[in-house]
């Protein structure tokens, strides 16, 4: 394992910003990680930790395979980590929403681009990612539908879905989708969440990773065969929405089966207690996402379900 | 008439209600001619309150020489204006980043999804913005190369001392100028002063530009006004001029517009050594039209803009 250091900002009062990137293996660059970006990505950083020790473990056993380099970058934010703000420190911006970056650009523009710079040619790169929406998922790949995307490739993760997703305008400046168009096979893991840790889902991400480094030929490793994913595609995931808002008491957790008709959530009023409204799911299907936090707003999306499709 | 355009119903007694004033005349054809002001995208950005309460008060005090609609939503993300949060308070999310909207998709798009589906059918959309809280601006309105033949008419008509045709290489797509220019609304963005605050005498030339624009579509009633013949930036260069190391800039020149090369444009400073980090001076004879207001800066930041092109007309 090599440390190094990929980028440097100089700090006013801070200590400098740095990302930090650890090499394993050399060679060919075959596969990249990139965790945390954003500073509540604290289970996406807790994933990279586990995975930089599994690898050092697995290099010092000469599990490597010749002429294959793998590098990780925990956090391309330690700065917003370390003052609890998502997005960079100084401006609110978010870096996960500037790339390919610009060297002359603005600040998180050149730290894009840096970055950018260090991880791409990668035949793989793969991203801890977490969602615009607070919530839980069912632990899947996703990848960007930009024409280069490969579903068969993201199966070998074995994880138990692969989500395909048509590109929105604003997800064009994402690193996901600057790789692909770079021609690196991307994809990025969303475990069940992202403010906590769930070591469960932490070390379910780690084995896939690993899974699909053995089955590349990148790692020399015994793990068992994971799933068979089922591809799907985001927009088949149906949204169930909020009528109004309130106290919300999420009724079904991700992976959970409903049927039509079953009642799956209910929006509680704030100061008498009494339900305003029941969420009643319109399939039947298999929980995908489920939203998480106290309360919602009116038309908010609190599940996504995977619909079961009848023969 | 004011109406709710978008209502969302907030977790503790309240809803987020996006409004509209729509102001027509007294008998309406169905032939009218529609302009919308769109403005408060970025809650930190204020200019445009003024300009709004001014378009209403104007057109309430002569009502009859209103000949079209006139659609004015002054404030589309109310949460954000409140707290002086740019984004969209509970996400922390840049609402001029999700656009064109999707009404299956999280409140913040179903907002946007309402915001462009209310739009459509104008024939001319004015998004007014302030900058940001880092950088105060001449006023400007900005357009992107495959628009322009398109914008530029309307540019020439709202009496901007500049106009700015970016590269379509780094236009954001997903802004509400982008949605509506690529749904067949022609739409132009108005940049102007710094977030927190308001210019006044630059919400006045906006305003005598817009009327003059409303004249010219048939929308208002009255003789053509004077208007400045702006500058366009694809007639000289335009140059930026970055932090080349972090510190705290200061700046050297007390107002924006024609510079003259070498003119000392500010320091980025170091306090605790004592020295200066980076002197900056302007690259050429020309107009300064963006500049740094927040001194806190780090590499990259953008200290000023500086087109070198036509000299600025005096007026
Ligand atoms: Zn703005």
């Amino acid at each position: 394992m090599r440390k190094e250091v990929l980028y440097s900002l100089k700090g006013l009062y801070r200590e400098d910003f740095e990302i930090e990137g650890y090499r394993f293996g050399g060679g060919e660059k075959s596969a990249c990680i990139v965790g945390a970006m954003r500073g509540n990505e604290m289970q996406q950083l807790y994933i990279c930790s586990l995975l930089i020790n599994s690898l050092k473990q697995l290099e010092a056993h000469g599990a490597i395979t010749h002429n294959h380099e793998i590098l990780v970058v925990p956090s391309a934010n330690r700065y917003s980590m370390n003052v609890g703000k998502r997005f960079w420190a100084v401006d609110n911006i978010d870096i996960n929403r500037t790339f390919p970056g610009d060297v002359h650009g603005d600040t998180t523009k050149q730290i894009a681009a840096a970055l950018f710079e260090k991880v791409k040619g990668y035949s793989y790169g793969i991203q801890f990612a977490s969602f615009y929406m607070p919530g839980d998922f069912i632990p899947h790949v996703r990848m960007m539908e930009t024409g280069y995307q490969s579903a068969s490739l993201a199966n070998l993760f074995g994880l138990q879905y692969v989500v395909i997703r048509k590109p929105k305008p604003m997800d064009t400046a994402t690193l996901n989708y600057n790789w692909q168009m770079n021609q690196t096979n991307a994809f990025s893991i969303y475990t069940n969440c992202t403010d906590s840790i769930d070591d469960k889902s932490a070390r379910q991400a780690v084995s896939s990773v690993l899974r699909f480094f053995t089955r590349m030929g990148i790692l020399k490793y015994n793990n068992h065969s994971g799933y068979i994913a089922s591809v799907i595609n985001e927009h088949d995931l149906l949204p169930v929405k909020t009528y109004d808002g309130g106290f919300y008491r999420r009724l079904k957790e991700p992976g959970d089966p409903v049927f039509r008709g079953d009642v799956i959530g209910e929006v509680i009023d704030p100061y008498e207690g009494f339900v305003k409204s029941q969420i009643v799911s319109q399939t039947d299907g298999i929980i995908f996402f489920a939203h998480t936090a106290p309360t919602v707003m009116g038309n908010q999306v609190v599940y996504k379900i995977i619909r079961r499709m009848h023969e | 008439m004011i109406e709710e355009v978008v209502s969302i119903d907030l977790p503790v007694h309240e809803r987020l209600v996006i409004k509209k004033n729509r102001l027509e005349p007294e008998n309406v054809t169905g032939r009218e001619k529609r302009i919308s002001i769109v403005t408060g995208t970025h809650g930190d950005e204020l200019d445009g309150q003024y300009v709004c309460y001014e378009i209403i008060s104007r057109i309430l005090q002569h009502p009859e020489k209103l000949k079209g609609i006139v659609d004015i939503y002054p404030d589309v993300n109310p949460l954000g204006l409140d707290m002086g949060s740019r984004g969209i308070p509970m996400f922390d999310l840049d609402m001029n980043r999700v656009f064109p909207g999707d009404n299956t998709g999280a409140v913040a798009e179903y907002a946007a999804a309402g915001i462009v589906d209310n739009i459509i059918g104008s024939d001319f959309c004015l998004d007014i913005h302030s900058s940001n809280i880092f950088l105060k601006e001449m006023p400007q309105l900005r357009m992107t190369e495959e628009n322009k033949d398109r914008l530029l008419p309307y540019a020439k008509a709202l009496n901007a001392d500049f106009v700015w045709i970016y590269s379509s290489k780094t236009v954001l797509e997903a802004t509400l100028a982008y949605s509506l220019n690529n749904m067949g609304v022609p739409t132009l963005v108005a940049e102007m002063g710094v977030g927190h605050r308001i210019n006044n005498d630059y919400c006045m030339q906006l305003l005598d530009g817009i009327f003059n624009l409303m004249i010219q579509l048939d929308i208002w009633d009255d003789k053509p006004s004077e208007v400045r013949k702006p500058i366009i930036s694809t007639e000289g260069q335009v140059s930026f001029l970055s932090a080349e190391d972090s510190g705290i800039f200061v700046s050297a020149i007390a107002l924006m517009g024609t510079i003259s090369v070498g003119t000392h444009i500010g320091d980025i400073i170091e306090p605790i050594t004592g020295k200066v980090v980076q002197r900056i001076e302007a690259p050429t004879d020309g107009i300064i039209f963006s500049l740094r207001e927040h001194p806190v800066v780090y590499k990259g930041a953008l200290i000023a803009r500086v087109y070198s092109g036509r000299k600025q007309e005096q007026i």
